[in-house]
């Protein structure tokens, strides 16, 4: 008997009953239908996330303040002050291997140019900055080591703040006012994109870090300070000689937690790909759990079937059958009916994706492993769980089941 | 064992060598401690081309003889000849093969595929047994036209009256050029009109095409048709009476 004769056969017998079918099919295709969905939006951020951290170069170190453990440890009084400008200079001059230190701090203001005003980040960084962070100018330069040493008022626009505040595109040689200090808009940063955690991250002004300390803030705390090492390879170097200096600096007795923390780029990379991996797995044993319960369904189903059916396996065993013909009809109906869920759960899933990415403004990516993974797994499932339905038809013996009313 | 190969069916080239030929055929059902004997030590010869008409109260063993002679069950003991060939210790799949390629049933509740046409019910035997398409379309066809139901290929159980689809189980037997149709009491669900449409159906394949058929019956008009009756009772032959007319007359075309 030919695959395709079967495949008839089994489709005949579902679509006798298409409501039942269609309900059997219910759990399959809402579990193909989330692990596509979860799988979309997670392979989106991701995909989103891990482009950025790419953008900041795997050759960074991080420095901010506060102790390693920030995560659920009540932070020590004045933890985050604990970061100076001088750090930033030492390590600048006294640590090899580095090309560039960018100390930042910030703070938020209304900025106001003329008659325009626009409710922004002010960020104090050092005018090695751009080179750090990978950022390039659209319009006019950045300000000059000088400027840096003088607290110079010129400020460098991200390009929505200079959008916001200067609609017709004029913005270089303007005055913008922050907290009551007036600057000069020097340049206007070439636009980057929101970050992968949401951050608009051309929503900023960017003065020298001194004129933020000494003109706005008052204070003389950082942040944080980038570093970028001169190679890959000496990273880790850069983040042992840079622990060392800063303990120095800070007077620690060697039984005291450090009061700041290094992260280089890769650490980040690497807490980040394991936290996807969780993530993944946890997808993976929902979608798993799902499905499984979507399988019994259609044992379930099966197995009624194969009893109010028992008659015409009986006739089809008197006619000649073999045993594995009877197997074959209905684990083939099995497969049909889970392989028709998983299609259905697929396009739905990819629906619910697009839609979810249209509304809810998320990165998607429907990823072609993705769907074929839910389909096989969606026809392993109809196997499995069709093989005992089937085997017990298969198993019948051809006068009981004559007889069977 | 094998005589020779089944396989010459409906020849009449050999008309020596009977159909059927069971020897001390018999059938122990186990009930928990209990030892029911449905076939009792029967030996049986049914020739080439008769007309037989098994009789007897339920549970005489008749039906269960029936399941035996046309490959449905094993025997407890004893052995089964089908045309010279001992089907009594084979396999279900090889039982099946016999089933698909020598023997036509025909059941009182016709046990037709429901929402299936009467094209597809007869065709479903040269499924099994891995006919192509075009020949199945065919020979199930020139089945249908034997019977008389050409015209109702396309129609469904439902739409047919119960004598037409006792027809259709009739062309389903018959599709496969079988060397014997079993029918157990054919007439059982039918009118006396169609009891006798299908009783000179029978008449007229045993006649012109030489099938040899066992019928299984209450019915002593119906046993009547028959050339020979033989009679059951506690799993045992009671009786086995030729009709008027000799076994082979009406077997040659």
């Amino acid at each position: 008997m030919s695959i395709g004769a079967l495949f008839r056969i089994a489709w005949d017998a579902l679509a006798r009953n298409a409501g039942r079918s269609l309900l059997t099919m219910l759990g399959i295709i809402i579990g193909v239908a989330a692990v596509i969905t979860a799988l979309a939006i997670g392979a989106g951020v991701r995909a989103a996330v891990a482009a950025q951290l790419q953008g900041l170069g795997s050759n960074l170190v991080i420095v901010v303040p506060g102790s390693t453990t920030t995560g659920g440890v009540a932070l020590g009084a004045g933890a985050r002050e604990s970061l100076k400008l001088d750090d930033a200079t030492a390590i600048a001059h006294l640590i090899p291997g580095v090309a560039g230190v960018s100390p930042q701090s910030g703070t938020s203001a209304q900025v106001v140019a003329g008659n325009a005003n626009w409710a922004t980040s002010v960020s104090g960084v050092s005018s090695d900055w751009p080179r750090v962070q990978n950022w390039t100018l659209a319009q006019g330069r950045f300000f000059t080591p000088d400027e840096q040493r003088d607290a110079g008022k010129v400020a460098v626009l991200g390009s929505t703040v200079a959008a916001n505040l200067f609609p017709s595109g004029n913005a270089i040689g303007a005055v913008i006012v922050a907290k009551r200090v007036p600057f000069t808009v020097i340049g206007v940063l070439k636009a980057k994109g929101q970050s992968g955690f949401g951050r608009d991250q051309d929503d900023q002004v960017v003065i020298p870090i001194t004129s933020l300390q000494t003109r706005i803030t008052g204070n003389n705390w950082l942040n944080s300070i980038v570093i970028s090492a001169t190679s890959t390879d000496i990273v880790d170097s850069v983040v042992a000689a840079t622990t060392r200096l800063l303990r120095l600096r800070h007077h620690l007795t060697p039984n005291q937690p450090d009061d700041f923390s290094v992260r280089n780029i890769s650490n980040v990379q690497q807490a980040f790909t394991q936290t996807s991996q969780i993530m993944s797995l946890l997808l993976a044993s929902i979608a798993t759990i799902s499905l499984i319960v979507g399988g019994i369904g259609i044992m379930n189903i099966m197995l009624v079937s194969v009893t109010e059916r028992t008659r015409e396996i009986g006739i089809r065993l008197a006619v000649g059958a073999h045993a594995r013909h009877i197997l074959t009809q209905f684990l083939i109906e099995a497969l049909t009916l889970s392989c028709i869920g998983g299609v259905i759960g697929i396009a739905l899933g990819v629906v619910a994706s697009l839609l979810a990415s249209s509304v809810g403004g998320w990165n998607i990516l429907v990823a072609p492993s993705a769907v074929l993974l839910s389909f096989c797994f969606s026809a392993l499932v109809g196997i499995i769980f069709g093989y005992y339905p089937a085997r017990r038809a298969a198993l019948l013996d051809p006068i009981d089941a004559l007889r069977h009313e | 064992m094998v005589a020779k190969p089944l396989g010459q069916k409906g020849s009449l080239a050999d008309a020596s060598g009977p159909i059927i030929q069971t020897h001390n055929l018999t059938k122990i059902y186990h009930t928990g401690s209990e030892e029911l004997v449905a076939v009792n030590n029967i030996s049986l010869t049914v020739g080439r081309g008769e007309f037989v008409a098994l009789m007897g109260p339920s549970g005489s063993g008749k039906s269960t003889f029936m399941n035996m002679m046309g490959c449905l069950d094993r025997p407890t003991s004893g052995s089964y000849l089908l045309d010279g060939r001992d089907v009594s210790r084979l396999t279900k799949d090889e039982l099946a093969d016999v089933r698909n390629k020598f023997i036509g049933f025909v059941f009182q509740g016709f046990n037709l595929l429901s929402r299936t046409t009467a094209q597809e019910n007869v065709e479903l035997p040269l499924l099994y047994a891995a006919i192509g398409a075009e020949e199945r379309t065919r020979r199930a066809h020139a089945a249908l036209s034997a019977v008389g139901l050409a015209d109702r290929a396309h129609h469904r159980p439902n739409e047919l009256s119960g004598g037409q689809q006792q027809r259709v189980a009739i062309a389903r037997a018959l599709v496969n050029d079988p060397l014997l149709i079993l029918a157990d009491e054919p007439t059982g669900n039918l009118d006396s009109r169609s009891s006798s449409d299908i009783m000179s159906l029978f008449t007229q394949l045993n006649a012109q095409r030489g099938i040899t058929i066992v019928v299984v019956t209450h019915d002593p008009g119906v046993a009547a048709t028959a050339r020979r009756v033989v009679s059951f009772h506690d799993g045992s032959i009671v009786e086995d009476s030729p009709h008027s007319s000799p076994v082979h007359s009406g077997a040659a075309p």
